[in-house]
């Protein structure tokens, strides 16, 4: 088995057993613990007092600005890693296309800032 | 030592044992830092904190509590979305353990010696944020969806600047693996906190804000949400999340380590003693990390939220931008 396989089976061997280790816990405690439900314990607690209204209520999601701005980052920030592993070997040339690709993006960033919309209301 | 390299030479018998030994691990670092926790809180308040269980200390406290979470009844609210309500603990503790993989705890000693090893670092961090927001949806709980929505929030703002501080690192070591990172660190001769320190108060503050750690604990803030996300769930599932908490903070501050204070590396060690006690400078190092954590706990007053989305937008994002820019000028240049 070639390692690159063995990298992913790994990995993913890992995560499986976060969830094993949650059911076995789980399970484990289905034995010992109570069952004894009604059907004023099963309402939801929320703060303490009867809950007023679905739980689902609107709520308004405040960041989606903010979330634009971060897809354009991160993809910066993909953009920025391969150049970074072989800075040295790009030299001069490599360092100045990163720096006015950066620049590009700060300004945007900047220019997010005073137009306001990184400001809660 | 070759009786144990001949295991690991297979695969699937080095897996097997590799599983075991996180499914030790991970319980006993979670009970570690939650009893450090409890102390140090108690401590810094100036009370006594755990003391009963056990005879001296209180040491058996969290073993106590832990014992005490088998025999509590599982409590599902009515109106929750049962099968997703029921997922979130094991995504949030998935993403945890997966986490673990690529600690180098020794030379050559990680789990598994990923090549991109920082990115998958990157990439998994930002995981469990998922099973909050699943967790918070699926609780039926205004306070919940709010607190997951800004657990959702924090990590937008503040995964770029945790990303882009460690780009540094990367320029000065050449590669992304963070066995390689060490190598290179004890090739140069210092930690890269030193020529990094920007990089690492920028890494630092970020991972705080990602582990919703205080003065970024918005996604729980007791006095607003209840309980946040958690506000609906008792019993094991509620332990999961603190377990997965505070191994998260572990896993972090042993990242931080490995990246910028020289990871398994002691400065005099070499050879064969270094191998034996790579683990303990790595575990001793990271628990200083987790140490501050706690400290910065009772230090600080918690943000408000526009100030924690201004702090990472206005500040921590430009600062980390120039740390790169400044690193590559002075590599490159010179």
């Amino acid at each position: 088995m070639s390692t690159y396989f063995q990298d992913y089976l790994t990995v993913g061997a890992f995560a499986a057993f976060g969830v094993v280790l949650v059911l076995v816990m789980l399970g484990v405690a289905a034995i010992l613990r109570p069952s004894n439900p009604t059907e004023e314990k099963l309402t939801t607690y929320e703060c303490g007092v009867d809950p007023v209204g679905t739980g689902w209520s609107q709520t308004y999601v405040r960041y989606y600005i903010f979330g634009l701005l971060f897809v354009l980052f991160d993809v910066e920030a993909v953009f920025i890693f391969p150049w970074a592993l072989i800075a040295e070997d790009l030299g001069v040339f490599g360092l100045v296309a990163i720096l006015l690709f950066m620049l590009t993006l700060v300004e945007g960033l900047f220019y997010a800032i005073k137009k306001g919309v990184l400001r809660w209301e | 030592m070759s009786l144990i390299a001949d295991i690991m030479a297979n695969f699937w018998l080095g897996l097997i044992i590799k599983l075991l030994i996180v499914a030790l691990l991970v319980p006993v670092i979670g009970m570690i830092i939650g009893f450090a926790e409890m102390k140090l809180s108690a401590k810094m308040q100036n009370r006594v904190g755990p003391y009963y269980a056990g005879g001296r200390w209180g040491w058996a406290q969290l073993i106590a509590d832990g014992l005490k979470f088998f025999q509590k009844e599982d409590v599902i609210p009515a109106d929750a979305d049962r099968q997703v309500f029921k997922l979130a603990p094991a995504l949030v503790l998935a993403a945890t353990v997966a986490l673990v993989v690529v600690i180098p705890f020794g030379p050559d000693m990680a789990f598994r010696n990923l090549e991109l090893g920082l990115f998958y670092a990157l990439a998994i961090s930002s995981l469990s944020t998922i099973g909050v927001l699943v967790a918070g949806w699926s609780s039926a709980n205004k306070y919940s969806l709010i607190g997951s929505l800004r657990a959702a929030g924090q990590l937008i703002a503040y995964e770029l600047p945790l990303v882009l501080s460690v780009v540094g690192v990367v320029i000065l070591a050449g590669t992304m693996n963070l066995d390689g990172i060490v190598q290179a660190q004890i090739a140069s001769g210092i930690p890269y906190v030193v020529p990094q320190f920007v990089g690492f108060v920028v890494f630092f503050i970020a991972a705080l804000a990602e582990l919703s750690r205080i003065p970024f604990d918005m996604p729980v803030a007791e006095s607003e949400l209840v309980m946040g996300y958690m506000t609906e769930y008792t019993g094991f599932r509620f332990l999961f999340f603190y377990l997965a908490e505070f191994v998260n903070m572990f896993t972090m501050s042993a990242i931080a380590a490995t990246l910028f204070l020289g990871g398994y590396h002691f400065p005099g060690l070499s050879g064969d003693l270094a191998t034996v006690l790579g683990p303990v400078v790595l575990i001793a190092k990271s628990f200083l990390l987790v140490f501050m954590m706690l400290w910065f706990r009772w230090t600080f007053p918690r943000f408000r939220e526009d100030q924690l989305q201004s702090m990472a937008w206005k500040v921590l994002v430009p600062v980390a931008l120039a740390n790169i820019a400044v690193t590559a000028i002075l590599k490159v240049v010179i």
